[in-house]
């Protein structure tokens, strides 16, 4: 029998506000324990939360870009569960009435365009962080209260490669969409991760396993193909598959059962009586949608069709917000889109991998870079010479691009003077190819340009040392 | 709510809020409650399906505030009402289950 495996995520993202999402604490990752906490946040008796309209704008408008139905009127629930990170006993979320339905998010796998399908976005509170030691728990409070929205995905995956390639492309939208900075070392993107596995053309799904709070998108990877081909030995077996949540073992890449306690799930939810709902007007949602930003997928058109760079080249700039910024204020200074394209991925790249991408940035700002760049352009040094030049002023940590240039004597040298020289020198010197050339072996004439380069130990101007040389033999 | 319809099993809402209760005091509550289901259990004798549920007794929506940072508590005077402390964290017995 053939088996299939459909798979959900319901992803967690940390939005960008100043402040938490029900108190004005400050919304800090890595600040000393326990120092951005209040009455509200540690669930004091009649501490009262009030909204943070950011929160709420910013969840919006991760609906807007993904094409959610903005919920004309959302609702808050109390969610009940005992446990330290959430000093109140209960988290706010919304149960039934979420501030987002629907939606859909168009992705590339390997190739092929699939859509998948969202249930919905609702806005919560994110819990408090644990770290368990010897014999007891520590509890850091400064996460509990932050802004956290939740994306559920209908279960319409298939594939671990299905599953990358979504997150891949949910992170970039929120990226670029100014919702959240999706670190997953500072948590800000985690997903649980729902499995299951039937007989292909049974209708019904098969018990779901659940995998909880991944943030690493490898792990996520590898827990998918471990539960798919798990579940699918169980059935084959004849046995059948325990609904269940599972944690992941990234050293053994492996999931494995997690007792829960009897009625773990039972969240007694009800409406939260400290909150008032939350009404959207018609108005306030096209407010919100002309001021969405332009999404990888229209900026990677944009560089193909407006710059002319290579579908390749416009994937790889867009991948990273923070590049493709970079790239674009280049271009307003400097012109030249391929160029340009060329140093960020090439040197660009592979400094940045070295040292850093804030450092590189800091070092290569647009105007230093746009300032190489124009060199190139102008013809002033070889594009060889401008990986050089790269090098230095990274090495250098800065620098003036054209001092450098004069420093190094990189400058390309065009004039006929200096190039008759050696094209002289090179025409004296090796009679053999210069008569192969004349015989109408015109590739010959490669030999004697590179004679010539290597004279100039590489600042000639390449189609400058052609033409003379073609002068001088053809003539 | 359909919780009254079905009866409230006190024992098991008592273990969910974490709350020890006696035999006796279970028979207790679980009559008390019981009579206090069936009194709201009146309700059901309107027909209620052209009223739009709501989530307040009041009509009052968007209560926000802007997202400007404000004053946290003194770091002292937290841990001063924490159970037990290291390093500025909480310090709570172990969790085992995750």
């Amino acid at each position: 029998m053939k088996y299939e495996a459909t798979i959900g995520l319901e992803t967690h993202i940390m939005q960008k506000t100043a402040s938490k999402m029900f108190c004005a604490c400050k919304y800090e990752y890595g600040a000393a324990p326990n120092t951005h906490v209040c009455p509200v946040c540690l669930g004091y008796p009649g501490a009262l939360p009030v909204m943070n309209e950011k929160a709420i704008e910013l969840c919006c408008k991760a609906g807007l870009l993904l094409g959610c139905e903005i919920n004309p009127c959302s609702k808050w629930d109390r969610k009940n569960y005992f446990y330290p990170d959430m000093a109140k006993n209960y988290q706010i979320t919304q149960a039934d009435e979420p501030l987002c339905l629907g939606g859909e998010l168009e992705v590339d796998v390997d190739g092929e365009m699939k859509t998948f399908t969202l249930e919905r976005i609702h806005q919560e509170e994110n819990a408090a962080k644990n770290t368990h030691v010897a014999g007891a728990s520590l509890v850091d409070y400064n996460r509990a209260g932050t802004a956290l929205m939740e994306i559920v995905s209908n279960p319409c995956m298939h594939s671990s490669a299905d599953a990358l390639a979504y997150l891949v492309a949910l992170k970039q939208i929120m990226e670029y969409g100014g919702i959240s900075d999706c670190n997953p070392e500072k948590g800000q993107i985690r997903s649980d991760v729902n499995v299951s596995v039937r007989p292909v053309g049974q209708e019904e799904l098969g018990s779901k396993v659940e995998i909880k709070n991944m943030n690493s998108f490898a792990f996520i990877q590898q827990a998918i193909e471990y539960e798919i081909d798990r579940q699918t030995d169980l059935l084959e077996a004849g046995g059948a598959v325990v609904q269940e949540t599972r944690g992941f073992d990234s050293d053994r890449g492996e999931t494995f059962s997690q007792r829960t306690k009897e009625n773990a799930h039972d969240y007694r939810y009800f409406p939260e009586p400290d909150l008032m709902p939350v009404k959207i007007s018609a108005e306030q949602v096209e407010q919100w949608r002309s001021e969405l930003p332009e999404l990888p997928a229209q900026r990677r058109e944009r560089y193909v069709k407006e710059l002319s760079l290579p579908e390749y080249d416009a994937g790889v700039l867009t991948a990273d917000k923070i590049i493709s910024d970079y790239f674009d204020e280049i271009i307003m200074k400097a012109d030249h889109p391929k160029l340009v394209s060329n140093l960020v991925m090439g040197k660009g790249m592979s400094w940045m991998n070295e040292i850093g991408q804030a450092e590189y940035l800091s070092i290569m700002t647009p105007a230093v870079t746009g300032e190489v760049v124009g060199l190139v352009a102008k013809k002033v040094i070889s594009n060889n010479a401008m990986n050089e030049l790269v090098d230095i002023l990274v090495e250098r940590k800065g620098g003036d691009p054209k001092a450098i240039v004069e420093e190094k004597g990189m400058a390309q040298v065009s004039n006929d003077s200096a190039l008759e020289g050696w094209a002289d020198e090179a025409i004296a010197a090796n009679p053999k190819p210069v008569e192969e050339y004349k015989a109408g072996n015109t590739a010959s004439i490669n030999f004697l340009m590179g004679q010539v380069m290597k004279a100039s130990r590489g600042k000639a101007n390449p189609g400058a040392v052609m033409q003379v040389l073609k002068q001088k033999l053809d003539g | 709510m359909s919780e009254a319809k079905e009866g409230m099993d006190v024992g098991y809402v008592a273990h969910l809020a974490r709350i020890d209760l006696t035999e006796e005091e279970t028979a207790l509550f679980q009559g008390q409650l019981d009579q206090v289901l069936h009194y709201v259990e009146q309700l059901d004798e309107l027909d209620v399906g052209d009223v739009e549920p709501t989530a307040h007794a009041i009509p009052v929506y968007n209560v926000l505030r802007k997202d400007e940072v404000g004053q946290s508590l003194d770091h002292a005077d937290v841990i001063a009402n924490a159970p037990a402390a290291t390093d500025g964290e909480v310090r709570v017995p172990k969790i085992i289950d995750q």
